[in-house]
Protein backbone atom coordinates (compact mmCIF):
# COMPACT_ATOMS: atom_id res chain seq x y z
CA UNK A 1 0.00 0.00 0.00
CA UNK A 2 1.35 3.71 -1.09
CA UNK A 3 -0.26 6.77 0.37
CA UNK A 4 0.04 9.13 -2.14
CA UNK A 5 -0.30 12.88 -0.50
CA UNK A 6 -2.92 15.22 -2.61
CA UNK A 7 -3.10 18.45 -0.98
CA UNK A 8 -5.53 20.11 -3.14
CA UNK A 9 -9.15 21.94 -2.72
CA UNK A 10 -12.06 19.57 -3.31
CA UNK A 11 -13.83 22.51 -5.78
CA UNK A 12 -10.26 23.40 -6.90
CA UNK A 13 -11.98 23.79 -10.47
CA UNK A 14 -14.66 26.17 -9.26
CA UNK A 15 -12.47 27.94 -7.24
CA UNK A 16 -10.03 28.11 -10.10
CA UNK A 17 -13.08 29.67 -12.73
CA UNK A 18 -13.79 32.06 -9.00
CA UNK A 19 -10.04 32.86 -8.88
CA UNK A 20 -10.19 34.10 -12.68
CA UNK A 21 -13.72 35.89 -12.33
CA UNK A 22 -12.14 37.98 -9.36
CA UNK A 23 -9.56 38.84 -11.51
CA UNK A 24 -11.58 40.28 -14.10
CA UNK A 25 -14.03 41.92 -11.95
CA UNK A 26 -10.55 43.85 -10.52
CA UNK A 27 -9.16 44.56 -13.81
CA UNK A 28 -12.23 46.12 -14.83
CA UNK A 29 -13.21 47.84 -11.60
CA UNK A 30 -16.62 45.95 -11.20
CA UNK A 31 -17.85 45.11 -7.23
CA UNK A 32 -19.17 41.84 -7.43
CA UNK A 33 -21.82 41.18 -4.16
CA UNK A 34 -23.05 37.64 -3.54
CA UNK A 35 -26.54 37.48 -1.58
CA UNK A 36 -27.49 34.31 0.15
CA UNK A 37 -30.38 33.89 2.64
CA UNK A 38 -32.94 31.14 2.36
CA UNK A 39 -35.98 30.94 0.71
CA UNK A 40 -38.30 33.99 0.77
CA UNK A 41 -36.24 36.14 3.14
CA UNK A 42 -36.49 39.21 0.68
CA UNK A 43 -32.83 38.56 -1.47
CA UNK A 44 -35.01 39.87 -4.37
CA UNK A 45 -37.27 42.35 -2.74
CA UNK A 46 -33.79 44.12 -1.19
CA UNK A 47 -32.53 43.81 -5.28
CA UNK A 48 -36.31 45.70 -6.37
CA UNK A 49 -35.23 48.60 -3.21
CA UNK A 50 -31.69 48.59 -4.12
CA UNK A 51 -32.52 49.46 -8.59
CA UNK A 52 -35.53 51.50 -7.84
CA UNK A 53 -33.24 53.94 -5.53
CA UNK A 54 -29.91 53.73 -7.94
CA UNK A 55 -29.72 56.34 -10.62
CA UNK A 56 -30.73 55.16 -13.59
CA UNK A 57 -26.91 55.84 -15.29
CA UNK A 58 -25.45 53.84 -12.82
CA UNK A 59 -23.39 50.81 -14.11
CA UNK A 60 -25.20 47.97 -12.28
CA UNK A 61 -26.07 44.58 -13.97
CA UNK A 62 -27.95 41.57 -11.72
CA UNK A 63 -27.75 37.68 -12.02
CA UNK A 64 -30.44 36.42 -9.96
CA UNK A 65 -30.16 32.46 -9.74
CA UNK A 66 -33.22 29.75 -8.91
CA UNK A 67 -33.57 26.22 -9.52
CA UNK A 68 -36.79 27.09 -12.10
CA UNK A 69 -38.63 30.32 -13.64
CA UNK A 70 -37.84 33.63 -14.86
CA UNK A 71 -39.82 35.47 -12.24
CA UNK A 72 -37.17 37.09 -10.33
CA UNK A 73 -35.60 38.13 -13.40
CA UNK A 74 -38.94 39.63 -14.54
CA UNK A 75 -39.52 41.54 -11.16
CA UNK A 76 -36.07 43.03 -11.97
CA UNK A 77 -36.13 43.90 -15.47
CA UNK A 78 -38.18 46.90 -15.00
CA UNK A 79 -35.84 49.06 -13.28
CA UNK A 80 -33.95 49.08 -16.50
CA UNK A 81 -30.68 47.35 -15.48
CA UNK A 82 -29.36 44.83 -17.47
CA UNK A 83 -30.72 41.49 -15.47
CA UNK A 84 -30.12 37.93 -15.88
CA UNK A 85 -32.16 34.64 -14.43
CA UNK A 86 -29.81 31.79 -14.09
CA UNK A 87 -32.32 28.68 -14.06
CA UNK A 88 -29.87 26.02 -12.61
CA UNK A 89 -32.08 23.10 -13.18
CA UNK A 90 -32.37 21.50 -9.81
CA UNK A 91 -28.91 22.71 -8.40
CA UNK A 92 -29.36 24.19 -4.66
CA UNK A 93 -26.43 26.78 -5.57
CA UNK A 94 -25.02 29.11 -7.84
CA UNK A 95 -20.97 27.80 -9.17
CA UNK A 96 -18.39 30.30 -10.94
CA UNK A 97 -19.09 28.39 -13.92
CA UNK A 98 -22.48 29.28 -14.07
CA UNK A 99 -21.59 32.64 -13.27
CA UNK A 100 -18.89 32.75 -15.66
CA UNK A 101 -21.27 31.36 -18.66
CA UNK A 102 -24.26 34.46 -18.46
CA UNK A 103 -21.61 36.68 -18.05
CA UNK A 104 -19.85 36.43 -21.55
CA UNK A 105 -22.59 38.38 -23.49
CA UNK A 106 -22.24 41.39 -20.57
CA UNK A 107 -18.87 43.71 -20.94
CA UNK A 108 -17.23 43.99 -17.66
CA UNK A 109 -15.72 47.73 -18.89
CA UNK A 110 -19.54 48.83 -18.83
CA UNK A 111 -20.27 47.77 -15.36
CA UNK A 112 -19.26 49.11 -11.80
CA UNK A 113 -21.26 46.97 -9.51
CA UNK A 114 -22.73 43.45 -10.33
CA UNK A 115 -24.90 41.89 -7.47
CA UNK A 116 -26.09 38.20 -7.94
CA UNK A 117 -28.62 36.72 -6.15
CA UNK A 118 -27.90 33.32 -5.19
CA UNK A 119 -30.65 30.28 -4.98
CA UNK A 120 -32.66 30.08 -1.78
CA UNK A 121 -30.25 28.28 0.49
CA UNK A 122 -28.45 28.82 3.50
CA UNK A 123 -26.06 25.95 3.60
CA UNK A 124 -24.72 24.95 0.02
CA UNK A 125 -24.03 28.27 -1.57
CA UNK A 126 -21.11 29.55 1.22
CA UNK A 127 -19.20 26.72 -0.21
CA UNK A 128 -19.06 28.02 -3.73
CA UNK A 129 -16.95 31.04 -4.82
CA UNK A 130 -18.26 33.14 -7.36
CA UNK A 131 -15.39 35.24 -7.56
CA UNK A 132 -17.07 38.00 -5.55
CA UNK A 133 -15.84 40.64 -3.33
CA UNK A 134 -18.15 40.01 -0.36
CA UNK A 135 -21.47 37.67 0.74
CA UNK A 136 -24.12 39.26 2.27
CA UNK A 137 -26.58 37.00 4.06
CA UNK A 138 -30.35 38.10 4.21
CA UNK A 139 -32.14 37.13 7.07
CA UNK A 140 -35.85 37.57 7.77
CA UNK A 141 -37.48 38.25 11.57
CA UNK A 142 -39.72 35.28 10.48
CA UNK A 143 -36.89 32.65 10.92
CA UNK A 144 -35.33 31.97 13.95
CA UNK A 145 -32.65 34.36 15.34
CA UNK A 146 -30.66 31.09 16.16
CA UNK A 147 -30.06 31.18 12.41
CA UNK A 148 -26.48 31.88 12.82
CA UNK A 149 -25.93 29.37 15.38
CA UNK A 150 -27.48 26.88 13.40
CA UNK A 151 -25.98 27.77 9.81
CA UNK A 152 -22.92 28.94 11.08
CA UNK A 153 -21.03 28.80 7.91
CA UNK A 154 -22.40 31.46 5.71
CA UNK A 155 -22.81 33.96 8.69
CA UNK A 156 -19.19 33.06 9.30
CA UNK A 157 -18.03 33.79 5.32
CA UNK A 158 -20.63 36.54 4.83
CA UNK A 159 -19.23 40.93 5.29
CA UNK A 160 -22.95 41.79 5.80
CA UNK A 161 -26.02 40.85 7.89
CA UNK A 162 -29.27 41.95 6.39
CA UNK A 163 -32.25 41.65 8.80
CA UNK A 164 -34.70 41.96 6.74
CA UNK A 165 -39.18 42.37 7.19
CA UNK A 166 -38.14 44.50 10.26
CA UNK A 167 -42.04 45.66 9.82
CA UNK A 168 -43.39 42.57 11.00
CA UNK A 169 -41.33 43.29 14.59
CA UNK A 170 -44.30 43.57 16.23
CA UNK A 171 -46.10 40.90 15.17
CA UNK A 172 -43.53 38.07 15.89
CA UNK A 173 -41.82 36.52 18.64
CA UNK A 174 -38.31 37.13 16.83
CA UNK A 175 -35.79 39.02 19.31
CA UNK A 176 -33.17 41.29 16.84
CA UNK A 177 -31.02 41.63 19.61
CA UNK A 178 -30.37 37.99 20.21
CA UNK A 179 -30.04 37.25 16.21
CA UNK A 180 -27.23 40.15 15.82
CA UNK A 181 -25.45 38.83 19.39
CA UNK A 182 -25.54 35.56 17.97
CA UNK A 183 -24.60 36.50 14.21
CA UNK A 184 -21.30 38.16 15.90
CA UNK A 185 -21.38 35.10 18.35
CA UNK A 186 -20.26 33.08 14.98
CA UNK A 187 -18.70 36.05 13.26
CA UNK A 188 -17.30 38.83 15.81
CA UNK A 189 -17.49 42.15 14.45
CA UNK A 190 -19.90 41.16 11.90
CA UNK A 191 -21.54 44.25 10.39
CA UNK A 192 -25.37 44.40 10.48
CA UNK A 193 -28.15 46.48 8.70
CA UNK A 194 -31.92 46.21 9.59
CA UNK A 195 -34.46 46.59 6.82
CA UNK A 196 -37.65 47.09 5.79
CA UNK A 197 -38.40 46.76 1.99
CA UNK A 198 -42.27 47.45 2.58
CA UNK A 199 -41.70 50.35 4.82
CA UNK A 200 -38.28 51.54 3.40
CA UNK A 201 -36.77 51.25 7.11
CA UNK A 202 -32.89 50.87 6.86
CA UNK A 203 -32.85 51.10 3.24
CA UNK A 204 -30.69 53.71 3.99
CA UNK A 205 -27.90 52.07 6.32
CA UNK A 206 -27.87 49.59 3.09
CA UNK A 207 -27.36 51.64 0.46
CA UNK A 208 -24.63 53.37 2.68
CA UNK A 209 -22.89 50.43 3.14
CA UNK A 210 -23.25 49.77 -0.71
CA UNK A 211 -21.80 53.15 -1.58
CA UNK A 212 -19.15 52.25 0.64
CA UNK A 213 -17.97 49.16 0.06
CA UNK A 214 -18.09 50.74 -4.26
CA UNK A 215 -16.35 53.42 -2.97
CA UNK A 216 -13.59 51.58 -0.89
CA UNK A 217 -13.26 48.98 -4.36
CA UNK A 218 -12.87 52.13 -6.45
CA UNK A 219 -9.86 53.35 -4.91
CA UNK A 220 -8.33 49.66 -4.17
CA UNK A 221 -8.83 49.25 -8.44
CA UNK A 222 -7.13 52.70 -8.66
CA UNK A 223 -4.56 51.44 -6.60
CA UNK A 224 -3.82 48.68 -8.40
CA UNK A 225 -3.68 50.28 -11.68
CA UNK A 226 -1.16 52.58 -10.89
CA UNK B 1 -27.56 19.41 -0.51
CA UNK B 2 -24.74 19.65 -2.50
CA UNK B 3 -22.90 17.00 -0.79
CA UNK B 4 -23.36 14.69 -4.40
CA UNK B 5 -21.12 17.16 -6.18
CA UNK B 6 -18.56 17.33 -3.75
CA UNK B 7 -18.68 13.66 -4.21
CA UNK B 8 -18.43 14.14 -7.37
CA UNK B 9 -15.33 16.04 -7.57
CA UNK B 10 -13.76 13.95 -5.04
CA UNK B 11 -13.87 10.86 -7.24
CA UNK B 12 -13.07 13.20 -10.13
CA UNK B 13 -9.87 14.26 -8.17
CA UNK B 14 -9.28 9.81 -7.41
CA UNK B 15 -9.94 9.32 -11.46
CA UNK B 16 -7.29 12.14 -12.34
CA UNK B 17 -4.14 11.42 -10.16
CA UNK B 18 -5.22 7.30 -10.68
CA UNK B 19 -3.75 8.07 -14.22
CA UNK B 20 -0.48 9.28 -12.67
CA UNK B 21 -0.09 5.51 -11.07
CA UNK B 22 -0.47 2.51 -13.25
CA UNK B 23 -0.45 -0.62 -12.30
CA UNK B 24 -2.14 0.41 -8.56
CA UNK B 25 -5.63 0.78 -8.03
CA UNK B 26 -7.14 3.30 -5.36
CA UNK B 27 -8.33 1.44 -1.74
CA UNK B 28 -8.53 4.76 0.09
CA UNK B 29 -9.34 8.57 -0.35
CA UNK B 30 -8.93 11.03 2.94
CA UNK B 31 -10.51 14.34 2.85
CA UNK B 32 -10.04 17.07 5.76
CA UNK B 33 -13.79 18.86 5.89
CA UNK B 34 -13.77 22.33 8.70
CA UNK B 35 -16.70 22.47 10.67
CA UNK B 36 -17.30 25.92 9.17
CA UNK B 37 -17.49 24.38 5.68
CA UNK B 38 -21.42 23.40 6.00
CA UNK B 39 -20.45 20.20 4.67
CA UNK B 40 -22.37 17.08 6.06
CA UNK B 41 -20.57 14.14 6.65
CA UNK B 42 -23.28 11.48 6.89
CA UNK B 43 -24.53 13.21 2.97
CA UNK B 44 -21.30 13.01 1.88
CA UNK B 45 -20.40 9.65 2.55
CA UNK B 46 -24.01 8.56 1.54
CA UNK B 47 -23.72 9.94 -2.26
CA UNK B 48 -19.82 9.09 -2.37
CA UNK B 49 -20.61 5.21 -1.60
CA UNK B 50 -24.18 5.67 -4.32
CA UNK B 51 -22.22 7.11 -6.43
CA UNK B 52 -18.98 4.39 -6.73
CA UNK B 53 -21.72 1.79 -6.27
CA UNK B 54 -21.39 -0.75 -9.00
CA UNK B 55 -18.44 0.87 -10.48
CA UNK B 56 -15.00 0.56 -10.83
CA UNK B 57 -14.02 2.39 -7.36
CA UNK B 58 -16.65 0.19 -5.70
CA UNK B 59 -13.88 -0.60 -3.09
CA UNK B 60 -12.85 2.70 -2.47
CA UNK B 61 -13.07 3.68 1.24
CA UNK B 62 -13.92 7.17 2.52
CA UNK B 63 -11.55 8.59 5.35
CA UNK B 64 -13.08 12.05 6.74
CA UNK B 65 -11.16 14.46 9.34
CA UNK B 66 -12.85 16.79 10.73
CA UNK B 67 -11.27 19.93 11.17
CA UNK B 68 -12.05 22.06 14.18
CA UNK B 69 -12.08 26.42 13.62
CA UNK B 70 -8.98 27.47 15.04
CA UNK B 71 -8.38 31.11 15.95
CA UNK B 72 -4.83 32.95 16.36
CA UNK B 73 -4.76 35.87 19.29
CA UNK B 74 -4.42 39.32 17.61
CA UNK B 75 -2.88 40.36 20.89
CA UNK B 76 -0.50 37.43 21.88
CA UNK B 77 -0.78 35.11 18.87
CA UNK B 78 -2.21 31.98 21.11
CA UNK B 79 -3.98 29.51 19.22
CA UNK B 80 -6.90 28.11 20.16
CA UNK B 81 -9.98 25.83 19.60
CA UNK B 82 -12.97 28.08 18.98
CA UNK B 83 -15.68 25.68 20.69
CA UNK B 84 -19.71 26.78 20.86
CA UNK B 85 -18.31 29.98 19.16
CA UNK B 86 -16.94 31.83 21.95
CA UNK B 87 -13.59 33.32 20.45
CA UNK B 88 -12.17 35.02 23.23
CA UNK B 89 -8.13 34.33 24.02
CA UNK B 90 -7.92 31.83 26.98
CA UNK B 91 -4.39 33.12 27.31
CA UNK B 92 -4.86 36.65 27.53
CA UNK B 93 -8.96 36.91 27.56
CA UNK B 94 -8.83 39.62 24.21
CA UNK B 95 -12.03 38.85 21.43
CA UNK B 96 -9.79 40.03 18.95
CA UNK B 97 -8.41 36.83 16.93
CA UNK B 98 -8.20 35.58 13.50
CA UNK B 99 -9.41 32.47 11.89
CA UNK B 100 -7.05 30.34 10.86
CA UNK B 101 -8.65 26.67 9.84
CA UNK B 102 -11.80 25.35 9.92
CA UNK B 103 -13.20 26.49 6.66
CA UNK B 104 -11.29 23.06 4.81
CA UNK B 105 -12.63 21.26 1.70
CA UNK B 106 -9.56 19.46 0.99
CA UNK B 107 -8.33 16.11 -0.29
CA UNK B 108 -5.55 15.18 2.05
CA UNK B 109 -4.55 11.94 0.52
CA UNK B 110 -5.20 8.83 -2.29
CA UNK B 111 -4.21 5.19 -1.15
CA UNK B 112 -2.97 3.13 -3.38
CA UNK B 113 -2.56 -0.89 -4.06
CA UNK B 114 -0.51 -2.27 -6.83
CA UNK B 115 -2.16 -5.10 -8.49
CA UNK B 116 -1.26 -8.52 -7.74
CA UNK B 117 0.57 -9.75 -10.76
CA UNK B 118 -1.43 -12.54 -11.08
CA UNK B 119 -5.09 -10.66 -11.01
CA UNK B 120 -3.71 -7.54 -12.87
CA UNK B 121 -5.72 -8.34 -15.73
CA UNK B 122 -9.09 -9.08 -14.27
CA UNK B 123 -9.15 -5.96 -11.81
CA UNK B 124 -8.83 -3.68 -14.44
CA UNK B 125 -11.24 -5.26 -17.08
CA UNK B 126 -13.74 -5.34 -13.85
Amino acid sequence: MNRVPLEQKVLSENDRIAAELRARFQEHGVLCLNLISSPGSGKTSLLERTLETLPRHDRVAVLTGDIQTENDANRLKRFHFPVKQITTGGTCHLDARMIERHLADWKLEDLDLLLIENVGNLVCPSSYDLGEAAKVVVLSVTEGEDKPLKYPSIFFKSDLLVLSKIDLLPYVPFDIDIAAENARRVHPGMEIVKVSCLMGNGLHEWMMWLAERRQAHNRLAQQTAS
Amino acid sequence: MHEMGIANSVLEAVRTEMRRHPGTYPCKVGVRIGEMAAIDQDALRFCFEAMILETDLAALELAVEVCPRRHRCQACAHEFVVRDYDSRCPQCDSLASTCISGDELELAYLEVEEYEPSTAGTKSTQ
